[in-house]
């Protein structure tokens, strides 16, 4: 049996032992989740569908009269005055069902979406370790949640300044700011949205470790999400409100105030990070223990 | 052999007593495995006798039961970090992303490994396609592959990087026999390379030619392993007759205590040949009880023959 003799000539022959070439690349994985995440159709469909939002919303108002002040959602009022404000009126109308639908499709798809193609088991050979799969997957999910605000903001901030006049704002708190200041606050809902979709990310993410079917996880997200803000409807349910994901959801108003009241902002970051907190834990409790069967 | 180092002494896989159960189903019972280094190991066994099982507890995708692994001279699943940069593997079938290119699949399980070079990266995913014969559709979607080139693509997938040991899980479901030649030769030229190839399969004819060890799964236990000498000399010869008297003949046989052996030839009985039963004493004992012989034969058991005593024959999933 000559062969027995020659294990390992392979990799002596080319002298590479694992690291040996070069540092380790702790980010390639995190830069092909992107590219996996952004190179497919049903993410640009996505994205799509939430710009079509903002056009909606304006060319309804520009076709029609602008309607009764306080009729309709926050701010839709002001979008014919004002072209500022459809990015504003937009996200109103998304934060409630477009946004949180289409996060927990990426959501519940990470690691349920992997084991159902059968790629998990090779990224887990490669070798990635389960905790690398996870915060890698996860951080795929908070691209989502920054690239579908901004679908909405910037679809909105484009078709407002076609189709409206671009002038100061008046804030809520009566005070003006001039539209470099209003694309800065602007800015900074962008922030706050995204933000406040990280708390049902990571409770898609341990949904999605729970399961080899994607489409359940997606779908008991949806559920929690819907379910999350009937709760936080119900008056009867006050003392369970300051803790729910979708609290703060619609606190962005906010940023409208001048000087900024910064309260909702930092309750919400400390609630989501809460819920990243719990729900990551979860899921890295299940998924290093799982066996990988599919 | 510098990289093998202090572990060149071990065997590539050793387990002990490694089990795992699926609720009551022992679906891998108790088996102690031992793939020498530089060896080409089949991993035999029907549909269903816990290949595949064992070789996820072998790469730490499923924990085990009971027992113990060592691969490559670490223990396993502890050290998945140091042990499966070197070891290429195709699990239960190949699986990839139906949107990306072949190409790009590959990049992205290349760049899954914190430890593979970036800079070498583009080079290597092009040379392991070439290796397959998948360079002219390396940039069409995976989508549009048909199963042999997923499978191809899944070989290419092991072979990213120089590895000490390829685990190929059933490499030639869904090829073409030509397919299947290729897959044959490549697990030759690898381990010409020194690499330890482990390849299951559930037809023996399909690795028996490359093959310098093998192992036999039947209803998640290991039922024999060694060389391929060491197994055909296992199997016990047996004495075939050729008469027009069978059943005269085989009760001659079965007066002699040999065991009677299903015969699908016409006109022939066979049995198992006791040890202490020489030929010259069954022939003497069929022309005393006046049965015709026109010939008489001892044959060897192939190991097809062993394989199927092993494991039992049929279509049947073994549970
Ligand atoms: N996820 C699972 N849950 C329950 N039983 C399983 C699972 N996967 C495999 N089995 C059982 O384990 C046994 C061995 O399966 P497997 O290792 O896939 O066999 P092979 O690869 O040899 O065809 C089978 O009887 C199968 O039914
Ligand atoms: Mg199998």
């Amino acid at each position: 049996m000559s062969r027995a003799e020659g294990g390992g000539a392979v990799s002596a022959r080319r002298g590479l032992a694992p690291g040996d070439e070069e540092r380790p690349r702790a980010f390639a994985l995190l830069g092909s989740q992107l590219a996996v995440l952004f190179r497919r159709r049903r993410t640009w469909a996505m994205l799509g569908a939430l710009a079509l939002v903002p056009v909606l919303i304006a060319v309804a108002v520009r076709v029609t009269d602008a309607g009764t002040p306080g009729d309709g959602p926050a701010f839709l009022s002001s979008i014919a005055d004002n072209g500022l404000f459809v990015a504003f009126t937009a996200l109103s109308v998304s934060v409630p069902l477009f946004l949180p639908l289409t996060l927990s499709v990426v959501a519940g798809d990470t690691i349920a979406g992997e084991a159902s193609l059968g790629t998990l088991r090779y990224l887990l050979i490669a070798p990635a370790s389960r905790v690398r799969v996870l915060a890698v997957t996860y951080a795929g999910v908070v691209a989502f949640a920054l690239a579908a605000t901004l679908a909405v903001v910037l679809a909105g901030v484009g078709i407002g300044a076609v189709l409206f006049p671009i002038r100061d704002v008046t804030l809520l708190s009566g005070d003006t700011v001039d539209a470099g200041g209003f694309v800065l606050r602007t800015l900074l809902l962008v922030g706050y949205t995204s933000l406040s979709l990280l708390g049902l990310g990571a409770i898609g993410l341990f949904a999605s470790t729970l399961t080899t079917v994607p489409v359940g996880a997606m779908a008991a997200t949806v559920v929690l999400a819907a379910a999350g803000q009937i709760a936080d409807a119900l008056p009867q349910l006050a003392w369970l409100h300051p803790w729910l994901f979708s609290h703060y959801w619609l606190g962005f108003g906010d940023l409208l105030r001048e000087p900024i009241a910064w309260g909702s902002y930092a309750s919400d970051a400390l609630l989501q990070l809460a819920y990243v907190a719990v729900f990551g834990a979860l899921a890295y409790g299940r998924f290093t223990t799982k066996d990988v069967l599919s | 052999m510098s990289a093998v180092g202090t572990t060149g002494g071990e065997p590539a896989i050793r387990t002990d007593g490694l089990s795992k159960a699926f609720g009551s189903q022992r679906a891998v019972d108790g088996i102690d495995l031992v793939v020498p280094r530089g060896a080409v190991f089949g991993f035999l066994g029907p549909n269903g006798s816990g290949k595949t099982t064992t070789i996820r507890m072998l790469l730490g995708l499923v924990s085990a039961t009971a027992g113990t692994i060592r691969v490559l001279g670490e223990p396993m699943p502890s050290r998945t970090r140091t042990v499966l940069p070197r070891v290429g593997a195709l699990v239960e079938g190949p699986a990839f992303y139906p949107f990306l290119s072949g190409r790009a699949n590959l990049t992205r399980l290349d760049a899954a490994d914190r430890c593979s070079s970036g800079r070498t990266r583009a080079a290597r995913v092009d040379a392991a396609l070439e290796r397959v014969g998948l360079t002219a559709a390396a940039g069409k979607r995976v989508h549009a592959y048909s199963l042999g080139m997923k499978q191809r693509l899944g070989i290419a997938n092991a072979l990213l990087r120089p590895r000490e040991l390829l685990v190929l899980d059933e490499p030639t479901n869904g090829l073409d026999p030509q397919g299947t030649r290729e897959v044959r030769a490549l697990v030759r030229s690898l381990a010409d390379e020194g690499a330890t190839v482990f390849v299951s399969s559930h037809l023996l004819s399909e690795i028996e030619q490359v093959c310098s060890h093998a192992g036999v799964m039947s209803a998640g236990r290991l039922v024999a392993q060694g060389t391929l000498k060491e197994l055909r000399r296992a199997g016990r010869p047996r004495v075939v007759v050729r008469t027009p008297d069978v059943a005269a003949a085989r009760t001659v046989l079965a007066a002699l205590g040999l065991e009677l052996l299903e015969e699908t030839r016409e006109q022939a009985a066979s049995a198992l040949l006791a040890d202490g039963t020489a030929p010259e004493d069954v022939t003497s004992a069929l022309v005393a009880a006046g049965a015709r012989v026109r010939g008489l034969a001892v044959e060897g058991s192939t190991l097809e023959e062993r394989f199927v005593e092993l494991t039992g024959e049929g279509f049947d999933v073994a549970r």
